[in-house]
């Protein structure tokens, strides 16, 4: 049991209450930060797994973190104006069902 | 060497436009763009026939090797389906020039351009990182694109394509993170070369494999689909459902493939097969309720996708010819599906602009006042339904022969089947336009360069089944897929 393992082990557990967020809730705010848990579970999993084992600092990983959390701040973004859009022209916080 | 050259041009200037088109204004916009989809479409054909065939072309951007750099690589899988963006990309870009109001052109063009780029990006990558820049781009531009009009059921649909698609990219992340804590490189070719069968590999690519289904709407995953690709505007609808999910499934089988998944996971392969056949079913099915045309179409597309699955059990034979013809049809089936798919959503943008409502029942009459644009959509359902002479007909063709040869002959069973409904539901259609109306119903024109763009495009579908060897010695071209597959 290293430090790195732990980090992995935690992530592994974001991950499992951002998806359990995901799924179990319909407003959109809510499924929005759970996926922002998700994705930083992740990258917890993407930086512990990585480095475990191979001794020294790996850049790698770190490298494609740091793009990882761009996008995930450019899919933020672009999810917020969604909801935004969303519940001005509905006035609702959650999809509803098709209605057809 | 001069092909090699030509391949950051196929990131730099769709890219370039992207950012350009955001700030220019909407004439120059026009122009710009008409010009990079030139230059795209010239660069295509140029490294297509300049292709070597003896080995595929590896090129480190700013002469950045891997790990830290980014490595383009080119076979002839991705020098084909170059090809094939270059060609539909295009002409839907031709179609939103005349079809767009000039209020939604702005919101288009940048969109658009990176649209392009993440393609390009995806069937030139070379490490899976990369391929993960690319999916997440792609997914953001055709949200944007689904929303563009910003109308309620617009932004509803690209809503839940956006989570639908965010969930998949983080699934395909996790994965990936995990093949690079077991394996330590993020390279495909030294992955192929160091992976190694574990308990930690397995979860990482179910991790990957779910990911990228949920991005390509895989039957029981594919219920964001039909709202996406319907409600969108019309040259957004053909982009979607030809290109962007071909994007996704593109990296699912190169990944099987190159990993040698066919030797290693038959049950899985019959799973995946089992919900192809659940997908030509329910699809079509679902195709054979709808009332909108649009919807019909979309529909067909989640139908047209299980053939698509069927490659994976056909390519776990034991007989090297089986999984070869395997590849070769799904390669040509995914070329065709792209083709006529886009065909068909403008030819179906081009009937609703002709009879003014998007329901099946205005088509009536149609066939008489209108019968280019039915001929469009006819050449179109000709390929789907994969009547022969067309390039649908030639990729079924190599799949049953594959299935005959691998004894696997309950998936002939699914691909008749499965054409049977597809010639079902597209004929419900066709049954509509001929019908006789009274004389006061008045019909719009669309103006010509709409109906030639649909035209081609289906045109192009049925053609395919002519020119078969073509793609089929490109796809053939020694590379790293063709060299896993043996």
């Amino acid at each position: 049991m290293n430090t790195y393992l732990i980090f992995a082990l935690g992530g592994a557990g974001l991950c499992g209450i951002g998806l359990f967020g995901f799924i179990l809730h319909d407003d959109l705010l809510r499924r929005l930060i759970a996926f922002n848990l998700l994705g930083s579970g992740t990258f917890l999993i993407l930086v512990g797994l990585a480095q475990s084992g191979r001794g020294g600092v790996d850049a790698v990983p770190q490298a494609l973190v740091l793009t990882g959390i761009v996008v995930a701040v450019a899919a933020t973004a672009l999810t917020l104006m969604l909801i935004r859009r969303w519940t001005q022209l509905s006035q609702q916080s959650h999809l509803t069902e098709e209605d057809e | 060497m001069s092909s090699l050259a030509l391949l950051p041009w196929l990131l730099i200037l769709p890219l370039a436009a992207a950012c350009l088109t955001g700030l220019l204004p909407l004439r120059a916009t026009q122009i710009s763009s008409l010009l990079v989809i030139l230059s795209q479409a010239l660069a295509s054909l140029l490294l297509l026939l300049w292709m070597p065939s003896d080995e595929p072309l590896f090129y480190s951007l700013g002469s950045w090797g891997a790990p830290l750099g980014i490595v383009l690589r080119l076979d002839g899988l991705a020098a084909a389906f170059l090809m094939m963006t270059s060609l539909i990309a295009s002409l839907c870009g031709l179609y939103a020039l005349s079809y767009l109001r000039p209020s939604q052109q702005p919101g288009f063009w940048p969109l658009f351009w990176f649209l392009w780029a993440a393609l390009n990006g995806i069937w030139l990558a070379g490490d899976l990182f990369n391929l993960y820049v690319g999916l997440e781009l792609l997914s953001l531009a055709a949200v944007g694109l689904v929303a563009l009009g910003g109308e309620a059921s617009r932004v509803k649909a690209a809503l839940r394509y956006l989570f639908a698609a965010l969930l998949g990219s983080l699934g395909y992340l996790l994965g990936v993170s995990l093949l690079y804590g077991a394996h330590g490189t993020l390279d495909l070719e030294l992955l192929a070369e160091v992976f190694h069968w574990g308990p930690l590999s397995a979860l990482a690519l179910a991790l990957i494999l779910a990911g990228l289904a949920l991005k390509t709407a895989f039957f029981p995953l594919h219920t964001w689909l039909p709202p996406a690709h319907a409600g969108a505007l019309t040259p957004v609808s053909a982009l979607l459902s030809a290109l962007v999910i071909k994007a996704s499934f593109y990296i699912a089988l190169r990944l099987w493939v190159e990993l040698e998944m066919p030797e290693r996971s038959l049950e899985v392969a019959q799973l995946l097969g089992l919900l192809g056949a659940g997908a030509l079913f329910w699809g079509g099915w679902m195709a054979l309720q709808q009332v909108k045309l649009k919807q019909v179409v979309a529909y067909s597309t989640v139908a047209q996708l299980g053939y698509l699955l069927l490659i994976f059990p056909l390519l776990s034979s034991s007989s090297s010819e089986a999984s070869h013809l395997a590849s070769q049809g799904g390669w040509l089936m995914l070329l065709s599906h792209a083709l006529a798919k886009a065909g068909m959503f403008l030819a179906a943008g081009n009937l609703i602009l002709c009879a003014g409502r998007s329901e099946l029942s205005a088509l009536a009459g149609l066939s008489r006042y209108r019968p280019m644009n039915i001929f469009a959509f006819g050449l179109a359902a000709v390929s789907l339904m994969g009547l022969p002479p067309s390039g649908g007909f030639s990729a079924k063709w190599l799949m049953l022969q594959s299935a005959l040869i691998s004894g696997q002959w309950w998936w002939i069973l699914v691909i008749l089947l499965g054409s049977l409904l597809s010639a079902a539901y597209l004929f419900r259609v066709f049954s509509h336009t001929y019908l006789e109306t009274q004389d006061s119903v008045q019909f719009g024109q669309p103006s010509l360069m709409l109906e030639l763009c649909a035209l081609t495009l289906a045109a192009l579908s049925i053609l395919l089944g002519f020119f078969a060897p073509w793609p089929l010695a490109w796809f053939a071209l020694p590379g790293p897929f063709t060299e896993a597959l043996g």
